[in-house]
């Protein structure tokens, strides 16, 4: 057995090598030169309708970015799309994890249909809720206000940031549903019960034993909601483009905007830059909780 | 309060024959709870169901006043088919979803089998690393990946869309499917050691078998993620190359405002990858949540 192993390791070097290098390299490409391009051209005057004006421009696209108004709407706007869209996918989704914990008649059928929007393709669901729900004549919300004797909302031009919310959100919090029903799968029944024998109400079982069980859950699925809701594009893209005025523009389709509208390639590499470093910031602390995982 | 206190532990109530005043208390917050979760779920999918809907019925009565009364048609269907073109989109999906997890695979498949089977003490880094791949917001390298493909001639081509598809999702197959060769007993492969296989009659002969379901649904998972990726498709192809996303989007300018048609198209994009999801829903958490939870 020992000799197996030790003889493994030592022609393990090289068939490690050769085995991850196709994955590693490709990898690396795929993340070293483009980021490097990036950058690089974030530091160049490169405007694709001004050929003629090229050469090292040092910090102006930044200084052009960051005294840009719109750049500091499109962060507030990110900010905002982020923090909602967390909010009601980790708060909802806790509580329906919960909820389809339990058993009832078809429980089954119910989670598959409520997990369902995590698997529609984004321009889909946009496109659903922004013609057949919130249509402001003959959307079903506009039915159901009239139905109770309210008055019909015109969500896309009166609301935007909302309806790109609530879009957003109905895809998301499948999301965090279904990884929270996973992790629920782990809660130790016996504890429940035991708690149960002591008197503990369903609430405090809920906040004493649940909700500390489904801690690190909880931030896997915040990690990685942010890093996907950094960069929404397509819901904007396709229902309101970002508009009106900038009331939807977020960094990403900003960057969309300066780049593929605009050709302002030397600006857009600038803001790509941010937008990197604004990812990092979280991605560092989901590798981490992640590395600290991989030891277990 | 009572109620709660009285019943028993869920899951446990094996013997539903049973009638005692526990058991009826426990039936009775089971239906509540039922038409609890029944109805959050129904919400939830009501939008999609009434896409279903509207695909069935024409034109005039889709933006008429929502009915749930209407004679079915399969009208909108007919002309998504042939006016629209519908089958070469579908075509450029299945083509850039599928070779994108076959090649994805492909690559993927020895490096976890060593990273599982051969650690090393670089192995942990390079999945950390493989990981922080996935965290480059796909829009802060989108200038220079357009530049290029312009430069070479992958816009709007299927092999473009491949290589990127085959890229992003790189990380989180080959992550998934070492968190499957690790559950793997390590006995077997050492017993097969001992009988005389080889590396590649190990992999071929009891690897791939006895893991099969981890990579199918793996497999899957990547043809989710490609199938619904809707930033380099929308921004990287034009016409000859969109896949089905970019050609639902088309729906959005003003002109294009048809419902029936729409939600036709939507039902049919939507459809196998919604019986995909159901169907590896379990194993999938793996995969989007890097291990994390299992």
């Amino acid at each position: 057995m020992n000799k197996i192993r030790t003889s493994g390791r030592t022609i393990g070097g090289w068939r490690t090598l050769s085995l991850q290098a196709p994955a590693v390299s490709l990898l690396f490409l795929w993340m070293i030169v483009p980021l490097a391009m990036t950058v690089w051209f974030s530091l160049q005057r490169y405007n694709l309708l001004m050929p003629g004006m090229t050469g090292f421009a040092g910090l102006e696209n930044y200084e052009y970015l960051f005294t840009d108004p719109a750049l500091w709407s499109a962060m507030g706007t990110t900010l905002l799309m982020v923090g909602w869209v967390l909010a009601i996918t980790v708060v909802g989704g806790t509580l329906l994890a919960v909820l389809f914990q339990q058993e009832f008649m078809g429980q089954g059928i119910a989670r598959v249909l409520a997990i369902s929007p995590f698997f529609v393709m984004p321009t889909v669901s946009a496109l659903v809720w922004k013609n057949m729900m919130m249509h402001p004549a003959n959307g079903v919300l506009s039915w159901v206000a009239e139905l109770f004797g309210l008055p019909a909302v015109d969500w896309f031009s009166s609301l935007p940031l909302t309806s790109i919310i609530i879009i957003v959100a109905w895809q998301w919090l499948p999301f965090a549903l279904l990884i929270l029903l996973t992790a629920m799968q782990s809660l130790d029944e016996d504890q429940v019960e035991a708690a149960r024998m002591d008197g503990a109400g369903p609430i405090a079982i809920f906040f004493f034993i649940t909700l500390p069980h489904l801690k690190r859950a909880i931030s896997v699925v915040i990690m990685i909601e942010m890093i996907f809701l950094l960069t929404i594009f397509a819901e904007i893209f396709v229902t309101t483009s970002g508009g009106p005025g900038l009331a939807t523009t977020n960094l990403a389709y900003l960057i969309y905007i300066r780049a593929l509208l605009d050709f302002d390639v030397g600006m857009a590499s600038a803001g790509g830059v941010v937008a990197i470093i604004l990812a990092n910031i979280v991605a560092i602390f989901l590798v981490r909780m992640v590395a600290r995982n991989l030891e277990s | 309060m009572t109620t709660s206190r009285t019943q028993s532990v869920p899951g446990v109530s094996a013997s539903p024959v049973k009638r005692s005043p526990l058991t009826e208390a426990l039936l009775n917050r089971r239906l509540w709870l039922g038409v609890l979760g029944w109805t959050v779920a129904l919400v939830i999918f009501f939008p999609i169901f009434w896409m279903v809907l509207t695909g069935f019925k024409t034109e005039a009565e889709a933006i008429a006043d929502p009915s749930l009364i209407f004679s079915p048609t399969l009208e909108s269907y007919a002309e998504v088919q042939s006016r629209a073109g519908y089958a070469k989109f579908a075509i450029n999906s299945v083509v850039v979803a599928f070779g994108s997890t076959l090649l994805a695979l492909l690559i993927a498949i020895p490096a976890a089998y060593s990273m599982a089977f051969l650690p090393t003490r670089r192995t942990k880094g390079t999945l950390l690393w493989m990981l922080s791949t996935k965290m480059l917001p796909p829009v802060g390298v989108l200038v220079p990946i357009y530049l290029l493909f312009r430069d070479v001639g992958l816009l709007d081509t299927r092999t473009g869309l491949i290589i990127v598809y085959t890229l992003m999702n790189l990380p989180i197959v080959v992550w998934m499917l070492y968190t499957f060769f690790k559950d793997m007993p390590k006995d077997i492969l050492e017993a097969g050691r001992m009988d005389g296989a080889g590396t590649l009659q190990e992999v071929i002969y009891l690897l791939l078998p006895l893991t099969l379901p981890g990579i199918a649904s793996t497999g899957l998972l990547s043809v989710i993620l490609s199938w619904n990726e809707a930033f380099w498709s929308l921004n990287l192809t034009s016409s000859q190359a969109a896949p089905l996303t970019a050609y639902i989007a088309s729906f959005s300018s003003p002109e294009g405002l048809f419902w029936a048609k729409l939600s036709a198209a939507s039902t049919m994009a939507i459809a196998p990858i919604l019986v995909f999801g159901w169907l590896t829903q379990k194993q999938m958490v793996r995969g989007l949540t890097f291990g994390a939870v299992k």
